[in-house]
């Protein structure tokens, strides 16, 4: 084994990052304690639809350690812009006024309409009680199939209607006549994103009217560049930093009401100002995934041939468009079709204005919502045509590559059969059948289904012409400098912004394995727009697709600039210098080298180097991927189902997935562990419940319900790899694989153990009363 | 998640707390904590004042009383849970905490106060009421004894007035003819009874002569399923009786579960309950 198998690209290095955090070492927001801070509590709607009458704060102000209070009124002038949505879609997109604090209607349950600043949390907690706000309620509207139509409630009187855009992509005409035909509707309920770390934010007012922004956030960057234009700051004015980051899974990618006020507040104030989410205000106060309502069909021949695709999907945006809500369906847009070729194409996507939180991403953002739907409908489809169901997936697998699939993207790699051939070695399927057939003979009240899904998916975002042909506002490029110090360490700088994902180890690792160092002489700086090279962050399973490959080129430049200096020194042409692993060796005289390492001291000690060489080795370099990655897989579930109870519980998942060269394996496995969690607990467990007057009904942790590990078996995983071929080592994206490929697996699995009671469909999650409920209709 | 302002203090005695309680309508007993904590966090309950039992250690203990065991209210599950005589001679006490919310909950929660807090998703009441388990109360008047039967007076409610304090609770030591079973439906590990059921049968020639059934959750107060008992010691079958489970029931709907469904639960659990009591 070389040195570079046990700690370069592919070594199952434990991270750095943990040592700190596991001893609760770590600097998260709350860590922070700046002389002089005051604290800031925001008081919200507890309505999800009324308008704000009068708001009486002479009590709050009263009260005892209160500094300030404020209503959206008072500080309307503070913004020069509404709050920022980055991702206009269509033209005429309706996108009303959205500003950080109400100020004469709340539009969802815990929509801020006024914030109380005094000089302890317990002080400012007491005093938002005492705000006196009067409101009148209105209808809401809740249900975002009903908000889509004519006549009901609207969101906002002043456009008239709930729905904000249109958005087709039609490659095809659905062929009407086709043999078979399968039709299903679809609901997916908001889920909470519950990221372990709320959010939470520090402003510091810096001499100068500069302002430094710690925040728990994804974005550091877009929150910089977004916050400074919404206070009509100059960006140079606003440092963000985003320290320890608690998880995210989307929903800190976006520009929050509370990171606005908080610069606005230190501004007026002149002192820091904090702001910490509590777990229940987070249920409605950061935003919600999902929540959508989607029919699709397929048509296909009596063989199995699937000939057209047609989806309507009607997605909540929630009360307002956030940073990338509008978007977000449409990240699915290109995959309803998933790993099948299917020539004629057609989606139409409708986003809708609920009273309830806003919408925006959540781990896979768009994409599980396309492959739910489609996995769904593959099992439809086998049980019309009378086919096995891993058959008619078999029969209409994209095989070659690169493939220009039907909405007009190229898939660069894959290999789907592999996957899944892969799946049926580690699953045992004639054993499970076997068992799943003597349990409905014996009538067992325990039955057995087995689920299956085969995906693909787009992800690594994003090429950035890409990206403005579909109207969104940046582009999709990445960052990173390598400085190549005196002492033969390296100071990586990366324009990504982990918060769980494990950067400063897989990122050590490829420059070990690039520029011939251990990791542990790699120092990982991120997360901070003063000392990074403009960066667009971490979210869409970016980081190593975009930002690896940044990384990997700023590593080429330092081999070519070592290069030259290396045969400066040892007087040979360049070209005949041969490089591995951080060493050059000069070709017919092995005994003739000197290391990259060596070279970032003759670069530092400028003495001898070629005329007219600046000195200082350290390379930047800004990457644009040329294509979106793509990994797919294979993953099957196992559950048993309780018929008394209707408790459906997971007793085996298998997943292989497929997402190119692995970095770290250890890094991958805790991703697709991780994402298969919440594709199981959005098939089985979670699901925002609001009422019919928009309030939300089980917003706590001990009624929303994540499962914990008491829940799970232990989950078996596997790889199959076909390189990203566009990538400069061939790495696809994983941080949203499991979530993507999970929920249809699992509730395959479960109709399938009730396939012979005559249930064919259950809505997520299939909660033990939806379980029951299916069962005594199919009697019926 | 920070509770409106409260006065503390310790009770050094179960007097000492007597007399803080009197001193204090609006005051509240603190023992483990799992319950009242997460409401005062939220703000859903703002005593004036906590007096806290959590040192009152001889309030902590199992004795054999002759035909009963005697548990002292500040018994923490876990220690219920491991109790040697209970596993001897009342193990649906003992199983049952073991059953209580999680680790951490069973090893700072205590039976006096899972009792006293009268939820009636809590599966111990249930256990108690199935047991007709007896509650002796002291206050300011002295002691007194309560039966499991008008101990539970509504939600949140129980016998225990202002000003007193349950101190023990009295369950019956069960014969080799009694069979037992505690089985409740919930989603998550930790998660409170979506549905539970307790029952004790007496065993004659392998059938059921009789039996006692109680509910959880399914209504205000843990509920006796007497349409259940009734059935049972008519002569049905195990199956005809249960069901009857959700008989006279008004079940509540919530995130968890409608009545409909909850009755449904019912029907199910005390079947199944029933027959492993049997077993």
């Amino acid at each position: 084994m070389s040195a570079t198998e046990t700690w370069g690209i592919g070594a199952p290095l434990k991270r750095k990052e943990d040592d700190p955090l596991l001893r609760g070492r770590g600097t998260y927001v709350d860590n922070l304690d700046l002389p002089g801070t005051v604290v800031m509590v925001v008081v919200r709607s507890p309505y999800a639809h009324a308008r704000i009458m009068s708001i009486d704060l002479a009590a709050a102000k009263a009260a005892e350690g209160v500094v300030a209070v404020f209503t959206g009124a008072d500080l309307r002038d503070d913004w020069k812009a509404a709050m920022p949505c980055a991702w206009p879609v269509t033209e005429d997109m309706k996108n009303p006024e959205h500003f950080p604090l109400a100020a004469s209607e709340a539009n969802y349950q815990g929509d801020g309409v006024a914030v109380v600043i005094a000089d302890t949390r317990a002080h400012a907690v007491d005093a938002a009680e005492l705000v006196d706000v009067d409101y009148e309620v209105l209808d809401a509207a809740v249900d975002v199939a009903i908000a889509a139509q004519d006549g009901g409630a609207l969101v906002h009187e002043e456009l008239g209607t709930n729905v904000s855009y249109v958005w087709p992509l039609e490659t095809g005409t659905f062929d009407a006549a086709a043999d078979v035909i399968v039709k299903h509707t679809y609901y997916q309920p908001p889920l909470i994103p519950n990221a372990i770390e709320p959010r939470g934010v520090v402003a510091r007012p810096e001499p100068g009217g500069d302002v430094t922004l710690w925040s728990s956030t994804q974005v550091p960057h877009l929150l910089r560049l977004l916050a400074a234009a919404t206070l009509g700051m100059s960006e140079t004015k606003l440092r963000v930093i985003a320290p320890d980051v608690g998880g995210g899974f989307g929903s800190k990618l976006d520009v929050y009401a509370e990171e606005l006020l908080a610069i606005a507040i230190a501004r007026r104030l002149g002192s820091p100002v904090k702001w910490i989410e509590e777990r229940s205000e987070n249920a409605v106060s950061t935003i919600h995934g999902r929540d959508f309502v989607t029919t699709l069909e397929l048509a296909a021949t009596k063989d199995g041939k699937i000939t057209s695709l047609r989806a309507n999907v009607i997605a909540s945006m929630g009360a307002y468009l956030q940073l990338v809500t509008p978007g977000i369906p449409l990240l699915g847009a290109w995959i309803y079709a998933g790993p099948y070729a299917i020539p004629n194409y057609s989606v139409t996507f409708t986003g809708v204005f609920t009273n309830t939180t806003p919408t925006d991403a959540y781990r896979g953002a768009g994409r599980p919502e396309a492959t739910y739907v489609l996995e769904r409908t593959m099992d439809l489809l086998a049980k019309e045509l009378g086919m096995d169901r891993l058959e008619l997936r078999r029969r209409n697998f994209i095989t070659e590559f690169p493939a220009t699939i039907a909405s007009g993207l190229t898939i660069d790699s894959g290999d789907y059969h592999a996957s899944l051939d892969r799946l049926l070695e580690h699953l045992g399927l004639e054993q499970l059948e076997a068992e799943q057939r003597a349990r409905r003979d014996s009538g067992d009240v325990k039955q057995i289904g087995i689920g299956f899904s085969t995906y693909n998916e787009m992800c690594g975002l994003a090429p950035s012409r890409i990206l403005g042909a579909i109207r969104y506002a940046a582009g999709g490029w990445e960052s990173a400098t390598i400085r190549c110090l005196p002492t033969g360490t390296f100071q990586v700088v990366t324009g990504t912004s982990p918060h769980g994902q494990g950067h400063e180890t897989a990122w050590s690792q490829i420059v070990a394995e690039q520029l011939g160092c251990d990791p542990s002489e790699v120092e990982v700086l991120h997360g901070d727009t003063s000392i990074s090279p403009y960066g667009l962050d971490t979210y869409g399973s970016r980081s190593l697709p975009v930002g690896g490959a940044a990384l990997w080129s700023a590593g080429e430049k330092i081999i070519e600039k070592a290069r030259q200096i290396v045969a400066h020194q040892l007087e040979v042409s360049a070209d005949d210098l041969e490089y591995a692993a951080g060493t050059f060796t000069v070709k017919g005289s092995p005994d003739k080298e000197m290391t990259v390492k060596g070279a970032a001291w003759s670069a530092f000690a400028a003495h001898n180097l070629p005329d007219g060489m600046e000195p200082n080795l350290e390379a930047t370099a800004t990457y644009d991927p040329p294509n979106f990655s793509w990994p797919g897989g294979a993953h099957a579930a196992v559950v048993e189902v309780d018929t008394g109870t209707g408790d459906a519980r997971l007793i085996r998942y298998v997943a292989i997935d497929d997402v190119g060269t692995v970095v770290n394996p250890l890094i991958v496995d805790g991703q697709v562990h991780g994402g298969i969690t919440q594709g199981i607990a959005t098939a089985l467990y979670e699901e925002a419940i609001y009422d019919e007057d928009g309030n939300l009904a089980n917003g706590t942790m001990a009624m929303y319900l994540m499962p914990s590990a008491a829940e799970l078996p232990s989950y078996q995983l596997d790889r199959t790899e076909s390189k990203a071929t566009d990538h400069p080592f061939g790495a696809k994206g994983v941080g949203e694989t499991g979530t993507i490929a999970a929920a249809p697996a699992v509730i395959n699995a479960v109709i399938d153990a009730l396939a012979h009671l005559g249930v064919t469909d259950i809505q997520m999650p299939a909660t033990p009363e939806r379980v029951w409920r299916a069962i005594e209709e199919a009697k019926q | 998640m920070i509770p409106a302002a409260f006065d503390y203090e310790v009770a050094e005695s179960v007097e000492h707390a007597l007399a803080l309680l009197a001193a204090d309508p609006d005051a509240r007993v603190l023992a483990g904590g799992h319950s009242l904590v997460p409401a005062l966090k939220l703000r859903i309950a703002r005593p004036s004042k906590l007096v806290d039992i959590g040192r009152l250690s001889d309030l902590a203990y199992v004795r054999d009383a002759g035909s009963q065991l005697a548990i002292g209210a500040l018994t923490r599950h876990a220690a219920v849970h491991d109790d040697p005589l209970l596993q001897e001679h009342c193990p649906i006490v003992s199983t049952t905490a073991g059953q209580v919310g999680d680790p951490q909950v069973r090893h700072r929660g205590t039976i006096g106060g899972s009792l006293a807090h009268g939820d009636p998703a809590s599966d111990l009441p249930t256990v108690m009421l199935a047991l007709d388990a007896a509650f002796v109360i002291v206050g300011s008047g002295g002691e007194r004894t309560v039966g499991a039967g008008d101990f539970f007076t509504g939600v949140f409610r129980t016998a225990v007035g202002p000003g007193e304090l349950l101190i023990e609770i009295r369950v019956p030591k069960l014969g080799d003819a009694t069979g037992w079973s505690y089985l409740k439906y919930h989603r998550r590990a930790q998660d409170w009874a979506t549905v539970g059921v307790a029952a004790l049968v007496q065993h004659e020639n392998g059938t059921a002569a009789s039996a006692s059934v109680a509910l959880t959750n399914m209504g205000g107060t843990p509920l006796r399923a007497s349409a259940v008992e009734a059935a049972i010691a008519a002569g049905s079958s195990v199956a005809e009786a249960a069901a009857h489970a959700a008989d006279g029931t008004e079940p509540s709907s919530d995130t968890a579960a409608s009545a409909e469904f909850r009755a449904h639960l019912a029907r199910v659990l005390t079947e199944r309950a029933l027959t492993e009591a049997l077993a």
